[in-house]
């Protein structure tokens, strides 16, 4: 079955579709099991060895060790599965955002009080509008 | 005979509940979100109903990727708080209607709606933050709740056409049912708002407040609002609003619109909230 091409034509944004939630599917239940409090500790402890217990690519343990959500997208991974690593570290989910815009925090909240990012212009990469 | 008497629409961003629950309601960036629910809460205290068919998305909390229902029915007797990665939000447990819920589930399923029946799941701030919003924070929720989870987390939700035509569905169910409820229709998520990827903290304002509006003078051009142009438009996490249709399509005519707020920011997101009464039969 073929993708919608649409999907793809949204600047900056990644469409999880059943095949990305095949791609990720381990990434996003390795996230799911960080729920239970002592899988969190097991985690913290050594992540490279919780890590290795999940049958995950390589790429994808790497997005999650560097805490790098774009490549954890990129990977198959689903935000609100990847916001178990993120509440597990202690940080929010406009600190795990601005992380993936390339601005500091403190840019993003001030973009968010002053209304948001404007969709002009980031609608469509094929139509430029 | 039981019968949809109002709807309620609002969005159900995380931080809202947080704020709740660490008492910071009056603080500069959270007053005026609040503000606009105060309207409401007063509302309610006057029109509390018998039960709320709560329509609301999952977050990766009851439900994995393991299995994906596009519209599943809690016919539970209560339902446990979540622990999202924090731990449960300080809230009461979430009771019930298995009577209603199992027969809605029924005549659902009848009416060619194939809905997945849940007998046990934990809820989330899906679910907790429109009760907190509305009720505040009581000892005991006022409200027997029925959850209805519609999947907006993997692509594609449910249209909102289907979304609407349930909505339909829902209140021919309701008045079949024998006991004499009050039952309102809450539809939640959105406004506008993308947590991902370059585009996130993406606003949309004047496409936010069309579909305020429509909501009531055109509900009929919303139906019709295909997934791209939600994607587009209000963000990749704004596609949740599919989940305000089931809540208008199960209004009836020309229901009366009487409240709305509409505030941004709150963390990343739009907050829309509408108090809409029932209208006539459909």
């Amino acid at each position: 079955m073929s993708q919608a091409p649409d999907l793809d034509d949204i600047p900056g944004t990644t469409v999880f579709t059943a095949e990305r939630s095949r791609l990720g599917y381990h990434l996003n239940q390795f996230c799911m099991s960080l729920m239970k409090p002592e899988n969190r500790t097991r985690f913290t402890a050594d992540e490279r060895a919780y890590l290795d217990e999940w049958p995950m690519t390589e790429a994808q343990k790497q997005a999650v060790l560097r805490r790098d959500y774009n490549a954890a997208i990129a990977e198959g991974g689903n935000i609100y599965f990847l916001a178990k690593i993120f509440l597990a570290d202690g940080s929010s989910f406009q600190e795990a955002a601005s992380s993936m815009t390339g601005m500091s925090q403190e840019e993003y909240a001030a973009m968010m009080l002053a209304g948001g990012r404007s969709p002009e212009g980031l609608r469509s990469i094929r139509e430029g509008r | 005979m039981a019968r949809v008497t109002a709807g309620v629409a609002t969005s159900h961003v995380p931080a809202i509940g947080a704020a709740i629950d660490r008492g910071r309601t009056r603080e500069q960036y959270w007053a005026p979100v609040f503000a606009g629910y105060e309207w409401s809460k007063a509302w309610i205290a006057d029109h509390t109903p018998d039960v709320v068919l709560l329509v609301y998305n999952d977050h990766a909390s009851a439900f994995s990727l393991q299995m994906i229902p596009t519209f599943a029915i809690g016919c539970a007797e209560s339902y446990p708080i979540a622990d999202e990665g924090l731990g449960p939000r300080p809230v009461p447990v979430v009771e019930g209607h298995g009577g209603l819920a199992c027969h809605l589930a029924e005549q659902l399923i009848l009416d060619e709606f194939d809905m997945t029946v849940v007998n046990e799941m934990s809820v989330d701030h899906g679910l907790t933050v429109p009760l907190s919003l509305l009720f505040g924070q009581p000892e005991r929720w006022p409200v027997r709740v029925v959850p209805l989870a519609v999947n907006v987390v993997q692509y594609p939700p449910p249209t909102g056409n289907r979304c609407y035509a349930l909505g339909e569905a829902i209140r021919r169910a309701v008045a079949s049912y024998p006991e004499d409820l009050d039952v309102q229709v809450w539809g939640t998520g959105g406004m506008s708002h993308q947590l991902q990827g370059m585009r996130a903290g993406l606003i949309n304002a004047p496409f936010d407040n069309a579909f305020l509006e429509k909501m009531t003078a055109e509900p009929e051009a919303l139906r019709q609002i295909p997934h791209i142009e939600y994607l587009r438009e209000a963000g990749s996490e704004g596609i949740e609003l599919v989940m305000w249709l089931v809540m208008r399509g199960a209004l009836g005519a020309h229901p009366k619109e009487l409240h709305r707020v509409y505030h941004v920011p709150a963390s990343n997101t739009a907050v829309g909230h509408l108090v809409l009464e029932a209208g006539w039969p459909t």
